[in-house]
């Protein structure tokens, strides 16, 4: 099954089929974590209603770190087995990953504001997050510097692999140090400490950025194969021109001149 | 009105604007590759070309 997914043209056909049918459920699947968020979901009795940012930060917070894991574990491939589908599923996940990391901060810091006083705090948490967008725009400029793909994969996958040391970093940043931001209170031992009533909306909501954000790498990396084959097929023209430029064809016969000059 | 809509939209805004231009880059690219593989075998490119 991996191995018949890893061939890009049946990569090609089967993600044209799927594609579709994941990008609508997400639609779906957000329109109804949309509704509970604000229409089922009570206020916090602290947060009162900024609790509803949480309903996007922390999706967004989580996909950040799914896609640098996705980007990580593609890398792998890369470089073990240099596999294509491997570098193409990495490029694509990145400015996904970006995107998502970008979404986390901002609504992170606008959460910030009301409930802390301050828009930003040198937090291990809040910096953690921040070293993570900086690794992935590193990575999308490394993508962007190198034009020949299969080395741009490579060196890309060993800046990948090095700034995977930041994920358990975030991870446990609440754990190891004393933050502003509040330890992990979804995933944990003993069981999430968030009520139903906020916890359900959380979770779709959930569900749905993550259809969203598998729709759009399935959709990234389609595109990549084919700017590839764009790639591939530009040289091939380019080396035929040169073949004719150097080798012109024959001259035909004179033309017969007719009339004076 | 709550007394937080402005960080709240903020957040929804923000997140709706960056959602909307990663769906809209990624259409435009797919489209754009497509539209240049087009061209390269209109005008006569292709992988059997090579063997040709």
């Amino acid at each position: 099954m991996i191995r018949e997914l890893a061939n890009p043209t049946r990569f090609m056909s089967l993600s044209g089929i799927a594609l579709p049918w994941i990008g609508g459920l997400s639609a779906v699947v957000l329109v109804v974590g949309l509704y509970l968020a604000f229409f089922v979901a009570p206020a916090d009795y602290q947060q009162g209603d900024t609790v509803r940012i949480m309903y996007v930060h922390v999706p967004a917070a989580w996909l950040g770190l799914f896609f640098y894991v996705t980007m990580a574990a593609s890398a792998v491939g890369s470089l073990v087995w240099r596999h294509p589908l491997a570098d193409v599923s990495q490029k694509a996940a990145a400015p996904i990953g970006a995107a998502f990391t970008l979404i986390c901060l901002v609504t992170g810091s606008l959460w910030g504001k009301p409930m802390w006083g301050t828009y930003w705090v040198w937090d291990a948490r809040l910096t953690s997050m921040l070293v993570l967008l900086l690794i992935y725009g590193g990575i999308l400029a490394l993508w962007n510097a190198i034009e020949e793909p299969n080395r741009a994969a490579r060196a890309v996958s060993i800046l990948t692999l090095v700034g995977a040391v930041n994920i358990p970093v975030v991870k446990f940043s609440v754990d190891w140090w004393n933050t502003l931001h509040q330890p992990a209170s979804v995933f944990r031992m003993g069981g999430s400490t968030i009520h139903p009533s906020i916890l359900v909306p959380l979770l779709v909501m959930a569900v749905g950025f993550t259809l969203l954000g598998v729709a759009l790498h399935l959709s990234g990396m389609r595109t990549e194969i084919l700017r590839r084959r764009v790639r591939t097929l530009t040289i091939l023209e380019a080396e035929r021109l040169d073949a004719g430029l150097a080798h012109p064809a024959p001259a035909g016969p004179a033309p017969i001149r007719t009339g004076a000059a | 009105m709550s007394p937080y809509t402005f960080f709240i939209a903020g957040a929804y805004g923000v997140t709706a604007f960056v959602v909307a231009g990663l769906v809209l880059r990624a259409v435009l690219d797919y489209r754009a590759q497509v539209r240049a593989l087009a061209d390269l075998e209109s005008r006569g490119v292709g992988r059997r070309s090579r063997r040709g």
